[in-house]
């Protein structure tokens, strides 16, 4: 048995909510010296504990501010857990927004250097995949116009073409698949199927059932940052819309 | 070997990142990479006519008073730009740091690196001053094998800016007053540092004031680069020692700083 790819253990997510921002020196001191420095204590996650195995594709539910994307934030390495542990074999190839490496004076072709380089690769590596990148991206002579000059749907198109090109252990994707128009839509999802069969472990976040039941065969559902339920995508689902229901 | 090795993986990141820095700079301007030239000369000409009649008549202190000048200016140069750049890093690149993991020193230290390649760049006004200088004028420099050495107190003034970047965009991250702090902080150390003037030929009514001046790091930096370029002497030692140890202090500092605040980068930008 190899070993699993995500194990996260007892793991919390803490925020301090200051009800004012402070940033600056003076009210920074004055609130020190008059002890009215408060903080509220948010806990996005609390006490989450999980495994996926290789190859398993995990779908997360649960609603608008319920610690998905903090969650997919921590296990990406962005966010260090407040508490517990996190645990990833495997190169991750996080999807947490599209184009976020992008610098908007830079060409599109510019850009696939830097958002490649920002996710680790090598020069060498993207030069390989730079074809493959421009022609799945669809863009065609624009590969040399700034990115500022991009429509948005052009922007997500050359993100998702970019981090898809490599072929990643683990998948981190955050309600990405429902980018471009339906054409390409339906391309990416078919792109990101394809990467399943060579047993890449997926964690998916989506709002939608149907579309977890269309990629994943194992679910969780995040309430309140608690993990209040785990097992098959089926039986989740069908409880997740029970849940929708019952709301 | 941890962090080695995950600057190894990311030094790709890294160079990219000073690439960037280096092409957007000049980006859409008609002279393009020519300002780095220009910007010195221009700005040492404006100097040279101002403070040269109070300054640079007595050459017993200067030598050559336009390169005394340019050698001041471009340390100060470098060392205020890159470190106001590394400063504003994090900031700047807070929609990259909250959605994918990179290792954050990159940015600040892209950045110095950044202008460090333009201060090299920049040197180039400065050889040509020599030339001229030395061939055309009665003023010349002082050249021997000593300006073979420049680049001990270039490297130490490279350090020196690599830690002042750190603890800055460390700082600026958690308050916001340091930019503008730092931005008057800048202009005070101009004048504080012995740029267009000597410290023998101002007035002081103390010596502690003396060695306040003294105390400050790219004074000697910049009193190592013009022996090497400008007395053709070697530089003092006193002076290696002093701004070597205050440069690797700083950066053992900035370094602490830095990885004892990272993660928490991400909770205020």
């Amino acid at each position: 048995m190899s070993k699993p790819a995500i194990v996260v253990e007892n793991m919390s997510m803490m925020f301090n909510l200051n009800k004012e921002k402070v940033d600056n020196l003076k009210e920074y001191f004055i609130k020190l010296v008059t002890r009215k420095l408060h903080f509220t204590e948010f806990w996005a996650l609390k006490d989450i504990s999980f495994t996926v195995e290789k190859g398993e594709r995990v779908g997360v539910l649960g609603f608008n501010g319920a610690g998905k994307s903090t969650l997919l934030k921590v296990i990406a390495g962005v966010l260090k857990p407040t508490e517990g542990s996190v645990k990833v074999n495997g190169v991750i190839a996080p999807m947490l927004e599209l184009g976020a490496g992008f610098d908007l004076n830079y060409s599109g072709r510019e850009n696939i250097f830097l958002y490649g380089a920002t996710m680790g690769y090598s020069r060498k590596f993207i030069e390989e995949k730079y074809d493959e990148i421009v022609e799945f991206s669809e863009l065609g002579d624009f590969i040399e116009v700034p990115v500022k000059n991009y429509s948005s749907g052009m922007r997500a198109r050359l993100g998702f073409a970019i981090a898809t090109a490599v072929e990643p252990e683990i998948l981190i994707l955050d309600e990405v698949l429902s980018v471009g128009d339906a054409k390409f839509r339906q391309k990416s999802e078919a792109k990101v199927r394809s990467m399943f069969g060579k047993g890449t472990t997926v964690l998916f976040v989506s709002h939608s059932t149907q579309q977890v039941l269309n990629i994943c065969n194992k679910a969780i559902i995040l309430d309140h940052g608690k993990l209040i339920a785990q097992g098959d995508a089926k039986e989740i689902c069908a409880k997740y819309n029970e849940m929708v229901k019952g709301k | 070997m941890k962090y080695l090795k995950n600057f190894y993986k990311y030094r790709f990141l890294l160079y990219e990142i000073v690439r960037k820095n280096i092409k957007l700079q000049y980006r859409n301007s008609v002279l393009g990479v020519f300002w780095t030239f220009l910007q010195p000369l221009l700005t040492t000409l404006v100097l040279v006519v101002v403070f040269g009649g109070v300054f640079g008549a007595d050459r017993s202190y200067t030598v050559n008073y336009p390169i005394y000048l340019l050698c001041g200016r471009l340390i100060y140069e470098f060392f205020s730009q890159s470190t106001k750049r590394a400063m504003r890093s994090i900031n700047n690149s807070a929609s990259v740091i909250k959605k994918v993991y990179v290792p954050k020193y990159i940015y600040p230290l892209s950045n110095v690196l950044a202008n460090f390649v333009t201060f090299l760049i920049s040197l180039l006004v400065l050889v040509c001053f020599i030339v001229f200088y030395y061939f055309f004028t009665d003023k010349q420099p002082v050249i021997n094998a000593h300006v073979l050495l420049a680049f001990v107190p270039i490297v130490i003034l490279l350090i020196l800016c690599v830690g002042v970047g750190l603890i800055l965009s460390t700082l600026a991250v958690f308050f916001k007053d340091i930019e503008y702090l730092y931005e008057v902080f800048c202009m005070l150390l101009f004048y504080l540092t012995p740029i267009f003037y000597h410290v023998d030929q101002l007035n002081l009514p103390s010596k502690i004031f003396r060695y306040a001046l003294m105390g400050n790091p790219l004074y000697s930096i910049t009193e190592m680069f013009r022996s090497c370029v400008l007395y053709g002497e070697m530089f003092n030692m006193n002076h290696l020692l002093y701004s070597l140890g205050f440069s690797l202090a700083t950066v053992l500092i900035g370094l602490y700083v830095f990885y004892k605040k990272q993660d928490k980068f991400i909770l205020h930008i």
